[in-house]
């Protein structure tokens, strides 16, 4: 069976996404049980200068594909060049991080390059000669481990925040061009813009701090408290289910089962109760400081920090506390 | 247009959800199952389709699962969806993602399809993996976590737009095409009560890994759960008191910088 690892660099906006590094210290896990070298591949607009910024993590190969129809990302388009270099070169580990591409690319590609695929890993080990992986199911409210049965090129997304980035060290790393083989008659679905989201925050799947509101907000407006907060941190703004369906925040806000998992480093609930799928969905952040007026809200069970009391009155005390703090 | 939504049976998002004693799988016991919440999306995004195209355009519902999914396939007839194909065999009791693609393309490619709508994943395993495998083994493009869909005003292509982090994106995709849709998209219809009259005559076909012409299990045995694992217990909350509201803020801030070490 392939042992060496293929690690895929997300490119969005013409920049490597952070969690390479985190895929990197992944494929480490591997070829340490396993033997084997670890390979990276970019692909896009800037692939060759973004490649430079991973050169010294101890890759054997980085290989970039930039050409003209792989400039901007298209599911199938990235697929046919990765799944092509896969089954030219033989790996037997695929990672790719569990982001909105990686979750579209992941799938297609293993299923393209006859491989298994484990969705959204929090946790890798090598035993006995097998890929062992942890996924959480059910939003969160358990997880599984998983393994491969039989010789099929494995898939793993990992999601972001999970696994210590891989260290600077090492050799320099080769840098080679590599053809994709893709042509546009392939391409049949193809983004023709990217329409930023308002307001300039991060995304809550990607950011380091998220400030989340509930139904005790009451009103969309009332939203600024929490953005004034987050804004301190370059953070996020969340929202229970309650509050999106109440239409106090869009959908792309929401954390929980139906909408986003999240995983910062401070999750702070404003006026949310703590229904069990929204616990689902934010319960492995890092620190929870729950923000409530019922002492008996089960929000408090899963925080590691609570104030009973009414947000409207201490989340601007927070934010000016926070700023004295940070100044 | 031959429209084709999927739907897979899953336990209610409000459910406690608890490992069985064999720590083989979930406990099925007063759970309740719905219809997978974000494919209610994909059968509401297809409704819309034929309600708008009218003609002889047809909504066809693909599930998956248990005899105990009729249940949910009823909900969906109830709700517009003109007949059902159900695919139900022992062999396919917690099948891998892929093999759920192979076994669902193949029932999808026999009946024929213009485009299809699910969900952008399941609310139980989370995998989003099977409609990528559905769109390759059809050989046709995808287009993941919709938030909105319609047709060129010529009909040939879809336009998609799909939410990545920090923006929107906005596909143009040739058909046929898998669209799987994210909340927000529309919001799904209830079931009427003359639907649901109307929905008890609908035609449910079922179908075995047989009768579909797979003499074994595609692809199986790809990979294996080792084990069910419940959540790590959380920690104690530590209550942050004080007479005044400001004291007790300043000592949250404080506890974050210095013991926590967050800020």
């Amino acid at each position: 069976m392939a042992k060496d690892v293929l690690v895929f660099g997300e490119l969005r906006g013409g920049k490597v996404k952070k969690v390479i590094k985190e895929l990197i210290a992944a494929g480490k896990i591997i070829t340490d049980g396993n033997g084997g070298s670890i390979d990276a591949v970019l692909i896009g607009s800037g692939a060759e200068k973004e490649a430079e910024k991973i050169k010294s993590l101890g890759l054997r190969k980085i290989a970039v594909i930039d050409e003209e129809i792989l400039a901007n990302y298209s599911t199938e388009g990235y697929a046919g060049a990765l799944a092509g270099m896969i089954k030219e070169e033989g790996f037997g580990y695929i990672l790719l991080g569990a982001t909105a591409m990686g979750r579209d690319l992941g799938p297609r590609t293993a299923a393209k390059a006859d491989g298994v695929m484990f969705s959204d890993c929090v946790e890798l080990r090598f035993e006995e000669g097998k890929l062992i992986a942890r996924r959480p199911v059910y939003s969160g409210k358990l997880s599984i481990e998983i393994a491969a049965e039989g010789d099929y090129p494995v898939f793993v997304t990992i999601r972001p925040n999970n696994i210590s980035p891989a260290e600077t060290g090492g050799d320099s790393t080769e840098i080679v061009s590599r053809p994709s083989g893709v042509t546009q008659e392939m391409i049949r679905a193809i983004a023709k813009e990217i329409v930023p989201l308002a307001g300039g925050r991060p995304d809550v799947s990607e950011a380091d701090v998220i400030i989340s509101g509930g139904r005790a907000m009451k009103d969309a407006a009332n939203f600024k408290i929490l953005e004034d907060l987050a804004d301190l941190f370059g953070g996020a703004v969340g929202a229970s289910r309650a509050a999106v369906d109440a239409r106090f925040a869009e959908q792309p806000l929401q954390v929980g089962q139906t909408g986003k998992v999240v995983n910062p480093k401070l999750y702070i609930a404003c006026g949310i109760s703590g229904a069990i799928q929204h616990l689902a969905g934010m319960r492995t952040s890092k620190v929870i400081v729950a923000i409530n007026k019922d002492p008996n809200a089960p929000i408090f069970e899963k925080a590691h920090y609570g104030i009973v009391g009414d947000l409207f009155e201490i989340v601007p005390i927070l934010t000016e506390e926070i700023k004295k703090l940070l100044n | 247009m031959k429209i084709i939504v999927l739907l897979k049976r899953v336990p209610d998002t409000e459910a406690k959800i608890l490992i069985n004693q064999e720590g083989t799988g979930i406990r099925k016991d007063g759970v309740k199952f719905v219809i997978n919440t974000y494919d209610e999306y994909g059968i509401e995004e297809g409704l819309k389709l034929k309600e708008k195209l009218g003609g002889d355009s047809k909504v066809t519902v693909f599930c998956l699962g248990p005899e105990e999914s009729t249940e949910v396939i009823r909900t969906a007839l109830a709700m517009g969806a003109d007949d059902a194909v159900h695919i139900c065999d022992p062999a396919l009791e917690s099948p891998a993602p892929f093999t759920t693609s192979a076994v669902l393309a193949k029932a999808i490619k026999d009946e024929g399809f213009d485009i299809i709508f699910c969900g952008k994943q399941g609310i139980d395993d989370d995998t989003a993996q099977v409609q990528g495998g559905i769109a390759e083994a059809l050989g046709i493009p995808q287009v993941n976590i919709a938030s909105s869909f319609e047709l060129s005003e010529d009909g040939s292509r879809a336009l998609i737009g799909r939410r990545i982090e920090g923006g929107n994106e906005k596909i143009e995709s040739a058909l046929p095409v898998i669209v799987t849709c994210d909340k927000g998209i529309n919001e799904p219809r209830y079931a009427s009560l003359p639907g649901i009259m109307k929905a008890k005559k609908k035609e449910i076909r079922t179908r075995t890994l047989a009768d579909l012409g797979f003499d074994e299990m595609p692809a199986a045995g790809r990979s294996k759960i080792l084990k069910w694992l419940p959540l790590p217990k959380g920690g104690e909350c530590r209550m942050v008191e004080a007479e005044e509201v400001s004291d007790a803020v300043k000592e949250l801030a404080r506890l974050l910088r210095e013991e926590a070490k967050i800020i």
